[in-house]
């Protein structure tokens, strides 16, 4: 799975391509641990534009990576997430947690 | 009901093969007449039952067997067995309750994801010795009303 990664100020974007599964799971949890341990590290932006399955394993790390950050006293969003994501999203209730939007411009404006 | 076609398969239990085993079993089911949305529940709940089997079965040991098979029946329901040698449940009715997971860094949806897109769900499982899960979904169109 391919994964980018940017800051913007005090915001954190990883871009996730490809399927968002037990394989990918462990690989995204440590790289983003790493990155929020970073003190200037805030909030995050889970980019899901490219990604076209996730099962419990990454709905794990998502869950897991917002406890972090609300430690932290930042905000977690969650951005591009295709029909077939957003519906185990929803499904599992985790938009209730971490706000979905449609891009990144829209979540850096807030 | 007869079967109309069916497939087993066995694989190591590397998470590796999660993305196949769903992969495969999408690739068989689209047999059915379903849609392209039905196809990815099926990939779903393939992969929850097999990421189970390789965490909690086999405790991510990476030398044992996972084995599918697949029966598509005749009247258009779709069978899937997922089965693996590893610890067990001990207690099936707490494994099988939302949110309830025996690792916290997870989140304990795989069980509700597969009664969430299938018609019946059964659970076999013998500590020490291993789970088999099969799953059910029917693909019967509704007869179309009289015009």
């Amino acid at each position: 799975m391919d994964i980018e990664i940017k800051m913007i100020r005090n915001t954190l974007i990883i871009r996730l391509k490809g399927e968002f599964d037990l394989v990918k799971a462990e690989k995204i949890r440590s790289l983003t641990d790493e990155k929020l341990q970073e003190k200037q590290v805030r909030n995050l932006i889970l980019n899901l534009e490219k990604v076209s399955f996730v099962d419990s394993s990454g709905l794990g790390v998502i869950i897991g990576r917002y406890k972090k950050v609300q430690e932290k006293n930042g905000s977690m969003f969650i951005v591009g997430a295709q029909p077939v994501v957003e519906k185990i999203l929803t499904l599992s209730g985790i938009n209730k947690l971490v706000p979905l939007f449609k891009n990144e411009q829209e979540v850096l404006k807030i | 009901m007869e079967i109309k076609n069916y497939v087993h398969f066995e694989f190591q239990s590397l998470p590796e093969n999660v993305s196949f085993a769903r992969a495969c079993v999408g690739a068989f089911a689209s047999q059915l007449d379903c849609t392209l949305d039905d196809i990815e529940e099926i990939k779903l709940v393939v992969s929850e039952a097999v990421s189970n089997s390789i965490i909690h079965g086999y405790e991510n040991r990476k030398n044992e067997k996972v084995e599918i098979t697949v029966k598509i029946y005749e009247d258009h329901a779709l069978e899937m067995i997922i089965k693996d040698y590893g610890i067990g449940i001990e207690d099936i009715d707490k494994a099988m309750q939302a949110n309830y997971s025996s690792d916290d860094s997870r989140m304990g949806l795989g069980f509700t994801f597969m009664q969430s897109f299938t018609d019946e769900m059964e659970v076999l499982s013998k500590p020490g010795e291993g789970t088999s899960v099969r799953l059910k979904r029917s693909f019967l169109k509704e007869p179309e009303a009289m015009v």
